[in-house]
Parts: structure tokens; sequence; C-alpha cells
């Protein structure tokens, strides 16, 4: 087997005394769909932003394409071609959604800023007619939209979304779905998910991992995930879908 | 109506010298959160700068055009004035980032307090003069017993101010820097998270808010002829004023502020008592204080998040 594209080795991170991260071990494979579940405070959200130092990972290793990034300054991780859609969304409010778009491409110089959005905005159709709308008036799902549009435009080899589907319409959100299965598919973008839709992520993924309380309890590929009994009763509460 | 057209015509000019300053307040404040009680003294000593190479360029290399002269005054104070900044950001104020709110804050109030005595002890206490660079003026109004003139100075000091607000306008809506600093007002971490360098781009907002100060400072200079040491306090405050009046954070609001305190410091010495214009800015910050604090421009707090 080849090395992970991104391999998180018994990461620990915490918040003052707070332990959030306990020793954390989690692989994504090039060209894969990873995903993460678990309740809410179980350190789904740290994990990704620890990818990024932030926080900064106080034991445990984590390697990126080879390269140990447990200490490097977040720039220059953003710059190695990770991104990532985080929490909150975080899109820049006061900013319209183009100049949005163009922060999102800053980080790769290389990348053809034109093509990139077209393509961009070919999977966000909603956002071609609001280009130059300020973010923050924008309504929520098309908030999500642009932050996955935003962390798009870099052209990352790995995309780490963190809760994608959240406070979308349930069609919408399948949209969403379809957009990351399409882009892993078609583009061979390898990506690492954290969901609290369950059924539909690890429906998804190629492979999924269970956070319980800063560590990993379970992993598995997706299918199999999903037909475990524990699973079924914590997070799909009962089979409901 | 002749009085009051000339003090349009001087206010305006120190309202230029004000909005110019208080853009550097009011970008840091944007960008870290923090009133960077040196930025006045940063001013002075921009105008000592200025002060030193135009009598280096005059006397020393003896170049006689006058337009040359400022020109090469206003790119070496703005180059050393930057520098101080970037440095006085790197040593003061960075090292204390992630600590205590007041922190970042006590240590500028020292650094006031440093810069100005050491142009003190460096320059001496006394005021510093030069002979008046620019002389002329255009009459616009004359009412017999009262001439309203625009004087060559007050067009360089306008036209001067219109066309670095521009090029700093420009650079900041304008151009990926401009808008690796809005992200980084607006959200840090986020603007990390896509590959900008936040240390660096607050680094730059340092060194621009102090091109602007000392591009006032060589004005300043020009339009008055005489600096001191202690010439930081009363238009640090004054611009500051300006940025909380014209709403902190804004840009446009600090340049309309600045005016707006310069007109009003004009206006009240002329109609009023001249011996109280200073009490007038800081009734002014005050006031605003209580009854506008968003400022005229401040940037309403409704955004979802
Ligand atoms: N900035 C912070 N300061 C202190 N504690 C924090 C901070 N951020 C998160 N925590 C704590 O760390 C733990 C993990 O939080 P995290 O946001 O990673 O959870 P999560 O799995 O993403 O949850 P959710 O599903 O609700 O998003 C929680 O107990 C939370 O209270
Ligand atoms: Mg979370």
């Amino acid at each position: 087997m080849t090395e992970p594209l991104l391999s998180i080795r018994g990461v620990k991170a915490s918040y003052g005394h707070v332990a959030a991260l306990k020793g954390v071990d989690l692989d994504v494979s090039e060209g894969e769909i990873v995903t993460l579940i678990g309740a809410n405070g179980a350190g789904k959200s740290t994990l990704m932003m620890t990818v990024f130092g932030k926080p900064r990972a106080h034991a445990g290793q984590i390697i990126y394409s080879g390269e140990d990034i447990t200490r490097r300054p977040t720039h220059l991780i953003a710059r190695m071609r990770i991104a990532q859609a985080p929490e909150g969304r975080r899109i820049f409010a006061r900013m319209s959604v183009y100049e949005n778009l163009q922060m999102g491409a800053a980080v790769n110089p290389d990348a053809d800023f034109e093509q990139n959005l077209e393509h961009v905005l070919g999977l966000f159709p909603r956002l071609a007619q609001r280009l130059h709308q300020r973010g923050g008036t924008l309504s929520g799902g098309e908030q999500q939209m642009l932050a996955i549009a935003r962390a798009l435009m870099g052209k990352p080899r790995l995309l780490l979304l963190d809760e994608p589907s959240l406070g979308l319409a349930p069609l919408i959100a399948q949209q969403i779905f379809d957009i990351i299965h399409e882009l892993n598919a078609r583009d061979r973008l390898t990506v690492f998910l954290v969901e609290q839709n369950a059924y539909h992520a690890l429906k998804l993924a190629h492979r999924g991992y269970v956070m319980v309380n800063g560590l990993i309890t379970m992993a598995g590929s997706g299918r199999d995930l999903l037909e475990r009994p524990e699973v079924k009763a914590a997070y799909l509460e009962g089979g409901r879908h | 109506m002749e009085v009051f057209v000339q003090q349009l015509i001087n206010g305006l000019t120190l309202g230029s010298i004000y909005g110019l300053i208080a853009i550097g307040y009011t970008m840091v404040f944007g960008i870290i959160g923090m009133v960077n009680f040196a930025h006045g003294d940063v001013f002075m000593v921009s105008t000592f700068i200025a002060l030193v190479t135009l009598l280096i360029v005059t006397t020393w290399i003896g170049i006689s055009s006058v337009v040359i002269a400022l020109f090469i005054v206003l790119v070496v104070a703005m180059t050393l004035t930057s520098l101080v900044n970037w440095a006085i950001e790197r040593l003061a104020y960075r090292p204390l980032r992630g600590s205590f709110r007041l922190a970042p804050l006590i240590s500028a109030i020292g650094m006031s307090i440093f810069l100005s005595n050491f142009v003190q002890v460096a320059q001496g206490p006394r005021n510093k003069s030069v002979p008046p660079l620019v002389q002329g003026e255009f009459i616009l109004m004359d009412g017999g017993v009262y001439q309203v003139t625009l004087s060559y100075k007050q067009l360089i000091v306008w036209a001067v101010t219109a066309i670095l607000l521009a090029a700093f306008w420009y650079v900041v809506s304008r151009t990926a820097l401009g808008r690796s600093q809005r992200a980084c007002e607006q959200d840090q971490k986020m603007a990390a998270l896509l590959g900008v360098d936040v240390d660096r781009t607050i680094s730059i907002t340092f060194v621009m808010g102090a091109a602007l100060a000392a591009v006032a400072g060589t004005m300043y200079l020009m339009y008055y002829g005489v600096v001191n040491f202690n010439d930081g306090f009363v238009p640090g405050v004054k611009a500051f004023t300006a940025a909380v009046l014209g709403g902190i954070g804004s840009l446009p609001g600090a340049v309309i502020g600045g005016l707006l305190i310069g007109l009003i410091e004009t206006m009240w010495s002329a109609y009023f008592s001249i011996d109280y214009k200073d009490v007038a800015a800081f009734a002014i910050l005050a006031v605003t204080l209580i009854f506008l604090p968003q400022g005229i421009l401040g940037r309403p707090d409704v955004e979802k998040v």
C-alpha cells in the first residue's frame, strides 16, 4: 500500500487545560472520501483545525504528502494545497462573493483563475448570480456554497469539509453531497468530511471513522460502519434517515 | 463671509493632515483591534526626518528646485518612518500578541514616551524651524479689508494628500495585498487558512500607516515651518478623534473625520476663542464616544455569522 496523503498519528491537542484530542490516529489516502462522525463536542472540528495548526498538536505527528507539517505555520500548510471549508463557514462578510473567491484562489498562484471560477460557478450557479453581493448578505445555504466554492478556488489536492450540509434544506444538502461525489469521482479530489448527517456522509465515503471524546473508537469502510449496530443506535437514530 | 471661506480653506488643509494621520490609527485598530498610542509620535518623528532630510538636500547637496527637494523629502520621510514603525511593531507589539488585551496598549504608551523623549534628547527641546519653502498665493476674493487667499502651500497639501489617498485607496480596495489586509481585519484565522501570512500583513499595515503619517509630517513641516518634539501628542489626539468620529476601522471615515476636525478647529478659532480650539477637539471626542460610539461611517454590527 502506498503512503496515505494525510496521516495523523497519535495527535493530542487542547484548549488551555481542556484536552480536546487525546491521541487520534487517522489516514486519508489519495483519491478517497473519508468521513468522520461523532457526537457534538467530540473534537471533530478541532481535528480539522489541528491539521492547520490551530490549535497546534502538542503530541503526535501530522504528515501530509510525505512531509511533517505538525509545526508548520498555518499559512504555509494552506499553500500546500490543503483547503478547508471550516465550521461556521467563516466567509468574509464585508467582501463580495467575487472577492471571497479571489481570496480562495490566492493560495495557489499557479492556478488559472478564470478557468477555476468558471468551474466553481458551474458547480454553484446560485453564486454566479450573486458575484457582486456582499458575503454577509447571502442566505445561510448560499454562504455554505460560497465556503466550499472558496476552498475549491485554490485547486486543492485535499479538501477538508466541516459539516457542509449544516443548515441546508434536504434537497440542497443532497446536491452538495452529489457535488462532493462528482469532484472525487471525476477530478480525483481527496475529501475529508465531518458530518452530522451520518447516513449520507457514510454512504458517500470510501472509509469512515467514529470519534468519541477526542478518540477514534471505530473505523471501517463507509458501508461497514453503516451496518454496525453501535453506529446505527448512536448516529443514525435507529435507522431514520 | 470672507472669513468663513478663508477658514474653510484653512480647515480643509489642516483636516487633510489629520486625515492622513487618522488612517494609521484606523487601519491598525481595524486589523489588530489596538489603539496605537504611539502613532502621533510616529508622525512627530516623521516631521523630524523630513526636517533633517530637507536640510541635507538643500544645504549639503544643494538642490535648489523646491519641487524636487520636496519630492525627495517626501520619499525619504515615507521610507524611514515606515521602517521605524515596522521596527516598533516587531519589537513592542508583536511579542505581546496573544497576551492580555491591555498589554500592547501599555507597550504603545511606552513607545510614545520613548519616541518623544528620544527626539527631545537627539534634537533638543526647542522648536526647530525651516525657512519658508513655498511662497505665494492666489487671491480668491477681495472684500476690501479682508482678502480670501489660497496659498500655493495649501494647494500642495491638497494635491499631495489627494494623490496619496487615491493610491492608498487603490491598494486597499483593488489589489491582492489590500484584500489580504481586509481578510485579516475580518477573520485572521480564516485568512491564515487561505494562505495569508497574517504577521506579515500586520507589518505591512503598520508600514502603510506610517507612510501616510510621514506624508502628513512632510506637509506639516512645509506648511508650518516649525516642528517640536512635543508635536506628536496634540495632532495625534486630534487625528485619533478624527478616526473615532469617522467610525474607527473605516478608511473613508478617517478622511471625513479628519476634514471635519480640521474644519471645526479652524471655525472655532475664527468665531470663538483660539485658546480653546484644542478643548473643542477633545470635547468632540468625548461627545462622539458617548452619543455616536460607532462614528459617522462605523460599521453596524449586523452580520450573519
Ligand atoms: N476555542 C475553544 N476554546 C475552548 N474549548 C474549545 C474551543 N473550541 C472547542 N472547544 C472544546 O473542545 C471540544 C471539542 O470541540 P469541537 O468543536 O472540536 O467538537 P465537534 O466534534 O466539532 O462538535 P460539533 O459536532 O458540535 O461541531 C469541546 O468540548 C469544546 O467545548
Ligand atoms: Mg464541529
